[in-house]
């Protein structure tokens, strides 16, 4: 099928399909930065969303098409199309499209001029469709920059609030130190390796001896992708983030970008093959889980709580990847895909949620302004309680099936340890999830907090988030079955088969 | 199989289920909802009723092999990978308990009937998902489902407490949850490691395939799997010293709630030794028997012990069940087929008195707005029914002869006092202590003059008080009188659990 010789540096017709999502989500973003301008301040909410959730639409549908064309690599071996980055792919603009659609009413009750928000939303995808489909290790750079810059901004949109300013400046500087270090990871490792395509990279090292300046790169790249997905000890950043940024952005960046970053992380750990990762991780999914979930414990800002939620949840999914043998891995990798999809369903419904109880200038965030919501509006209240039990991980929900997964992984591969700090501190998470159920259902209201009635897009966002919670939770077979698929593509790709040196993919591999 | 046989358990498990999603779609007519939520909870048990009818009592004896012990089972593959499946089933020991189950929610839905004037949606939505959780834990043969079904029940009873519950209502709901819910967490590992080692949650796979010896590491490991399971049905149970949430939860459940509470959900606790601690680690289950039999002799006399110098009436009886818990563990620990008899006849009977004890605790507070004892005295002139049927079911809980305690309590005792005379000898004190506690109390608040002039303008027993209570007291005589119509279903059972029991002391005493 694909009989044309792929010459090198001029990209073919097929080149430009395996970057459909990511060019429709670009041109999208600039039609949004173009009719800006043109309508005026009041209605520019509406129609700049319109066109934003129109463009994330659009990219679903053109990642079906590029799914549905053969797969491979393309523009001269740095982006691949497979099953794994397709699934990425899907998972970021579906996070994209619900967080649009749950913005409609929060920008326009914070008074915020829409101008390049859906714009930076939508290249922000670009970056982390970018950094999933990429196996070239300075592309993966490029595509973090752009995500990171896009969030940066999106951290610091509520301008007149200067924990908003704070938040973005805060997340800015870490942020470029981080990548920083991810960059001067990269360089090192093409000095010792001579390359930085990530299959290269993964012969080399099956091959020839892993020197020093190997693990230095290592650890470096670790340290940059540690950042991105905020897992101890790297995560001190994110509660600070989390507080000052626009709610529905917290609920984009909080899912996201880790996506995409945890997707990078599967490459690098399992593609490479990483060496001398186990502790690195096995110490980073402890530190994680237990800082995050104890830290949590004492939060009185809904905002902060679930900031320091996600830092444990990252260090559940990481959980997934402490795994060395050939067999465990890809039921690692599986199961770390369906953590991200899960975890992405009930946080942005979660979010969602916040974001349209805090009201103009986020002033309801606190947990005494939950009280009694149950009574005042009990479908908000029930819609929140879902997301939060599957925060939890209680049967029935997303949440139950992700932490299932990553730790029947975990005790597959004879991770007992890890598996037991896993399974006691999700226990020790449940109580602060609970106390926001208990305040809402189970304490009257003190104080008067206004609670405007729902408009369409958020109910529809959080219809969708919903949905796919509770699919997850009682059919999470099919969404499973694909995560496995694309993990045992991920897997032959490394260097476990020496024999396929030259050209690791034959270009035209087809959907099963 | 006909094809009501085939689906009857799901049809009882998720009828009440099915009910409550439809009360979300009614309107908010209290009247209404309650009227819908009894027919679903009575329809349940119509259902139900259709298993002891159907059911083949001496069918585990005469089993071909590789033929399940189980009846009305129903297996399909659910999620494929990790390879669970949806199999229902029940034998002797799980039946009683499914219809014990649905015995008891209609009641339940009664004696709520005026208490609940708030929320009334709600409470009954709570009240039938509850009943359905309950129901398949008993139901389920599929280890991830039973977990499943076991922690639906958390969320539900949680609610009931926190939000219908009196004073330190959160309190209650809180130190409930995060109990179950810590203890629950070492079960799920276990299960877990489970399937990590043989590829299947079903339990009659897995029973099997220990049984033969072909999971890998299991001699190491099943110390730890059995603890595992015993935390968290000990919890549950509550085995001393694991008991402290149950006092809080009961006296600060409203009277539904302590029903289903003490009735059932203590229930699963003790029914989940059974099934799982006995029927997957037999061999632990023999060598860790001293001192779980140890702390279930404490618990049968703390338990007592504490419950006498209560001052309030609803922690008495929430002690009182500690007590009689620790005979359930103690019948089960004793592994003789008496015992074990025994110990699921007190699971029913316990579930049947105590349930009564706590409506009738409830119709008091629903008069008097406490449950403090000093509170009362002399009731029984202005309330002669109540204090009749309050007789009853206290007497079935003392176990005097002829009502369920005591059928139940003799077999267990009868099970102890094989296993160990002392064992029989510590316990028979315990029935001693529940005499007096029960009676004391008993006392204090019907007999003499009425000490609190509010007191004599008491009114009796309602309608819907006597149609909730006196069923209980209906079942208790018949369970006492007629024991064998329960015994003929359960005793099999029980004896196929002990026939997989390594080297069995005394097989075939006690019948």
């Amino acid at each position: 099928m694909m009989a044309i010789e792929q010459i090198p540096g001029i990209p073919q017709n097929l080149d430009y399909i395996r970057i459909l999502p990511e060019l429709v989500l670009s041109i999208f973003g600039i039609i949004v930065m173009v009719v800006d301008p043109l309508v005026d301040e009041e209605k520019s909410q509406k129609t700049l969303g319109i066109i934003g959730f129109v463009g994330a639409l659009a990219a679903l549908a053109s990642t079906w098409y590029m799914a549905h064309q053969p797969w491979g690599l393309a523009f001269s071996n740095t982006i691949r199309v497979d099953g794994f980055s397709i699934f990425f792919n899907y998972l970021i603009i579906a996070i994209a499209a619900v967080v649009i659609l749950s913005s409609f009413e929060y920008m326009a009750v914070q008074k915020i001029r829409a101008g390049e928000y859906y714009a930076l939303i939508l290249f922000s995808a670009v970056g982390m469709s970018l950094m999933a489909s990429a196996v070239e290790l300075v592309l993966i750079f490029i595509g973090i920059e752009i995500s990171s810059i896009s969030t940066y901004i999106l951290a610091g949109f509520r301008r007149n609030e200067a924990a908003s300013s704070e938040s973005s400046l805060k997340y800015f500087l870490l942020g470029s130190f981080a990548t920083a270090f991810f960059l001067y990871g990269v360089a090192l490792m093409f000095g010792a390796t001579g390359s930085t395509n990530i299959d290269t990279i993964g012969q080399k090292l099956q091959s020839g001896e892993v020197g020093p300046l190997v693990f230095t790169a290592m650890a470096l790249m670790f340290v940059g992708l540690g950042f991105k997905v905020a897992v101890a000890p790297f995560h001190v950043w994110t509660p600070d983030v989390y507080e000052g940024a626009p709610a529905p952005v917290v609920g984009f960046m909080s899912t996201a970008p880790k996506a995409a970053a945890f997707a990078v992380l599967l490459r690098v750990v399992f593609a490479i093959n990483a060496p001398g990762r186990f502790w690195f991780l096995w110490v980073a999914a402890a530190l994680s889980m237990t800082l995050g979930n104890v830290g949590a414990l004492v939060q009185t800002n809904v905002k902060r709580l679930l900031a320091y939620s996600s830092i444990a949840h990252a260090g559940y999914c990481l959980v997934a990847f402490a795994m060395t043998s050939q067999e465990t891995t890809s039921t690692g990798i599986s199961a770390a895909m369906f953590y991200t999809a899960s975890y992405a369903a009930m946080n942005v419904g979660a979010f969602a949620v916040v974001s349209h109880l805090a009201n103009a200038g986020e002033r309801y965030v606190s947990l005494e302004d939950y009280e009694g919501l149950g009574r005042t509006s009990p479908l908000l209240a029930a819609t929140l309680t879902v997301f939060l039990l599957s925060l939890i991980g209680i049967p029935m929900t997303g949440g139950f099936f992700a932490k299932f997964y990553v730790f029947s992984a975990a005790l597959k591969a004879n991770l007992i340890w890890l598996t037991i700090i896993g399974v006691l501190n999700s226990a020790i998470g449940a109580y602060y999830y609970l106390r926001i159920i208990v305040v809402m259902y189970m304490r009257e209201a003190r104080k008067e907090v206004p609670v405007s009635p729902v408009s369409f897009g958020l109910g529809l966002a959080l219809v969708i988030s919903i949905v796919a919670t509770l699919y997850l939770g009682i059919l999470p077979n099919s969404v499973l079955q694909v995560a496995q698929h694309s993990a045992q593509e991920l897997i032959p790709a490394a260097p476990a088969h020496a024999g396929v040196a030259q050209n690791p993919r034959p270009a035209g591999d087809l959907r099963p | 199989m006909n094809f009501l046989d085939q689906n009857i358990l799901t049809l009882v498990t998720f009828a009440p289920l099915a009910g409550a999603l439809l009360l979300v779609l009614l309107p908010r007519r209290d009247r209404d909802i309650r009227i819908f939520s009894f027919v679903v909870s009575l329809l349940a048990f119509g259902l139900a009723l259709h298993l002891p009818v159907h059911f083949h009592r001496d069918y585990p004896l005469h089993l071909q092999a590789n033929q399940s012990p189980f009846q009305f089972e129903f297996n399909k593959q659910w999620i494929s990978t990790p390879n669970i499946h949806y199999h229902m089933g029940i034998d002797g020991l799980s039946m009683w308990l499914v219809v014990l189950t649905t015995f008891l929610t209609p009641l339940c839905v009664l004696i709520s009937w005026k208490p609940v004037h708030d929320r009334v949606k709600e409470f009954f939505i709570l009240l039938l998902i509850m009943e359905t959780a309950l129901i398949g834990v008993f139901t389920s043969l599929d280890l991830f489902l039973f977990y499943f079904f076991w922690e639906a029940t958390l969320i539900p009873m949680a609610l009931l407490i926190g939000v219908f519950g009196h004073e330190r209502k959160v309190y209650a709901a809180v130190k409930f949850f995060m109990y179950t819910m810590i203890a629950s967490v070492f079960m799920l590992a276990a299960i877990l490691w489970l399937y990590a080692h043989t590829g299947t949650f079903d339990f009659v796979e897995i029973r099997d395939l220990i049984a033969k010896g072909d999971v890998s590491n299991f001699p190491a490991a099943s110390l730890w799997l059995f603890l595992g399971f015993f935390i968290a049905f000990a919890v549950k149970v509550p085995l001393f010293p694991f008991h402290t949430w149950l006092p809080d939860a009961h006296v600060e459940a409203p009277t539904a709630g302590s029903v289903l509470l003490a009735g059932v959900l203590l229930k699963m606790g003790t029914y989940g030794m059974l099934r799982f601690n006995l029927g997957l680690f037999p061999e632990q289950s023999r060598h860790n028997a001293p001192w779980i039999v140890t702390l279930a002799l404490i618990g049968i006399i703390y338990g007592a012990l504490v419950a006498m110098v209560q001052p309030n009436m609803k922690k008495l009886i929430a002690y009182s069940s500690v007590s009689h818990l620790g005979f359930v563990v103690l019948g089960i620990f004793s592994f003789t087929q008496s015992g074990i008899n025994g110990a699921v006849f007190v699971m029913l009977a316990h579930g049947i008195s105590t349930g009564g004890l706590f409506m009738l605790a409830g119709i008091l507070h629903e008069r008097r707005h406490t449950y403090e004892i000093s509170e009362f005295g002399g009731l029984a002139s202005p309330m002669p029914v109540y204090a009749t049927s309050y007789l009853i079911v206290l007497l079935a809980s003392v176990g005097l002869p002829l009502l369920n305690g005591f059928v139940g309590e003799f077999l267990v005792l009868n099970g102890a006092f094989q296993a160990r005379p002392i064992y029989g000898i510590l316990g028979a004190t315990g029935v001693i202590w529940s005499a007096c506690y029960l009676l004391w109390m008993f006392q204090r608040v019907f007999y003499g003059k009425v000490t609190h002039a509010v007191n004599n303008s008491l009114s009796d027993m309602l309608g819907f008080e006597k149609a909730a209570v006196w069923p209980c007291a209906v079942a208790a005589l018949v369970m006492g009188v007629a024991p064998i119509l329960w015994l003929g279903a359960i005793d099999p059972a029980v004896q196929a659990t002990l026939n997989s029991l390594p080297q069995m002391v005394s097989k075939v005493v006690g019948q």
